[in-house]
């Protein structure tokens, strides 16, 4: 375990009036494997989108590799939003999975994947090009290359998504459900890519309600409930002996 | 007079056929297909900032082009064909720099037909960005776009194909809206000619049937290019869009190019 990738402090952060974040602190370590899980409407997936800064935070702060993300300190100490520009500059480093995967229907599979790359790191068409397909070898789809997502069953698309993610040489990576939105026969080719990606040492934080994911290859499980972190954990003892009465409840629903 | 299928009617065929393919009417018919064309693309341009203003959270950028809307929308087109002829030449004592405008009636008729037209495709520009789902611009900013790389790569090339129908659809509107230029006399489109040829000889009813029948031929024509259109954006939507190139040869694609 190396220096933090991620570190929250006290994230708070409201729509309208409803506070969907009440002070959350999480930190990740490099190479560490963290999975949140939670009843609906816990603030999981807002937290992970607040990492990336796809929703401004209220009040705390984030950091990521050790400076802020979406925000810089000004001489007086407040945290002031960031130009889009540097923003969009902060977020390369920090790859993202989807529930509904989002990729690009006018694109083919590699040009999802070639995209970011050559628009916006710059890298040249044929080294992008190189890349993609060993991206998708990796994900073991480089026979779908040049076909559109749209011909893709749910568990192919979400592949794609993580190359396309995976192409931007990410420090780390967040899953937002990855596998809610699939049918049950595809869920294990998403898990079994992430848990491939999991042991090169990925910093990962996944979202999601596979407890055997959980089990074999998080190194640390979060339960978030109305906006709080409840419970954090080994995976062996959160699952097996949790502490909290929140924690027991949820875990017998979906256990 | 001759009777014609048994009522009284009086229609000169002679006069008709004679005009209907003659040069003075195929000039016209030109002139208003390059009014059409000039004016309607204009008027797209001008349609995309404004309608990226109308979707600003920025009142500064926003409420210009709702006003913008509210009047282009809200008075008669004829009534802005004759502001921009008479009444600026009027208002300001139709000094030189304003000739090109006040002195050349195609040059104000198609400045009035593109700023009024820029209002309709604000509209339908906005409906077409905002069709594209949300989790697009997500995904595209996760991968570390910036705003406008995400406008042009990701949103605009997939808002086209909703866009592009209803687009083409204010071509053919536009080639007949091209008759209101008749109202500063000074356009030699299809029915100020009509009108040349009736004012001389009171065949109202052969002459205008002549500029209805090129109407026709010009909205037949646009008609035909539309619908091989929405059959491409319709039925195969990966084609359409399947391009590498800017949105403009992805409009293109979509059979437009071949006008």
């Amino acid at each position: 375990m190396s220096a933090l990738v991620i570190n929250a402090e006290d994230v708070h952060k409201s729509f309208h009036s409803l506070e969907v974040l009440k002070g959350i602190n999480l930190t990740v370590a490099g190479g560490e494997v963290v999975v949140i899980m939670g009843p609906s409407g816990s603030g999981k997936s807002t937290f992970l989108r607040c990492l990336n800064h796809l929703e401004k935070i209220d009040r705390g702060r984030i950091e990521i590799n050790g400076h802020f993300i979406g925000y810089r300190q000004a001489s007086d100490g407040r945290l002031v939003e960031e130009s889009d520009r540097k923003v969009a500059r902060q977020r390369q480093e920090i790859g993202m999975v989807f529930q509904r995967f989002n990729l690009f229907p006018h694109m083919t599979v590699i040009e999802n994947v070639m995209e970011a790359p050559i628009q916006v790191k710059g890298i040249a068409r044929d080294v992008a090009r190189q890349r993609a397909l060993d991206l998708l070898e990796q994900v073991g789809l480089p026979e779908k290359a040049a076909v559109y997502p749209a011909k893709l069953s749910g568990g192919q698309q979400q592949r794609v998504a993580i190359a396309r993610a995976l192409a931007m040489d990410p420090k780390v990576m967040l899953f937002d459900e990855p596998t809610s939105a699939l049918d049950p026969e595809l869920v294990g080719e998403v898990l079994d890519t992430m848990k491939t990606l999991a042991r090169t040492g990925m910093t990962m934080v996944c979202v999601t309600h596979e407890v055997g994911f959980a089990r074999e290859v998080a190194d640390r499980a979060v339960l978030m409930d109305e906006g709080v972190v409840v419970e954090e954990g080994k995976p062996e003892a959160f699952f097996s002996a949790p502490q909290h009465s929140r924690t027991k409840q949820f875990l017998s629903k979906i256990l | 007079m001759t009777p014609l299928v048994g009522i009284y009617a009086d229609f000169d065929s002679h006069f008709f056929f004679q005009i209907l393919f003659s040069t003075a009417f195929i000039w016209p018919a030109i002139l208003v297909i390059e009014i059409t064309l000039v004016s309607q693309t204009a008027g797209i341009i001008l349609g995309f900032p404004l309608a990226l203003g109308r979707m600003s959270r920025n009142p500064l950028f926003k409420l210009p082009v709702d006003l913008y809307l509210w009047v282009f929308r809200g008075t008669p087109l004829i009534l802005q064909i004759l502001f921009i002829y008479d009444g600026t030449a009027e208002l300001f004592n139709n000094p030189p720099f304003l000739y090109p405008i006040t002195r050349n009636a195609v040059v104000a008729g198609c400045l009035a037909l593109a700023l009024n037209e820029a209002a309709y495709m604000t509209e339908i520009i906005r409906a077409g960005l905002q069709a594209v789902d949300p989790g697009q611009v997500d995904a595209a900013k996760a991968l570390g776009m910036t705003r406008w790389q995400v406008m042009r790569r990701i949103v605009i090339p997939q808002a086209m194909r909703i866009i592009v129908p209803p687009t083409f659809n204010e071509y053919i509107n536009m080639s007949k809206n091209t008759s209101l230029l008749v109202i500063m006399g000074g356009v030699a489109e299809l029915l100020y000619t009509a009108q040349a040829f009736y004012s001389a000889n009171f065949r109202v009813f052969e002459a205008l049937g002549v500029a209805a029948i090129w109407y026709l031929i010009i909205t037949s024509f646009l008609t035909r290019i539309q619908s091989s259109i929405e059959k491409r954006f319709g039925e195969r939507q990966e084609i359409a869009v399947a391009g590498r190139s800017n949105f403009l040869r992805r409009l293109m694609i979509g059979g437009a190019g071949r006008t």
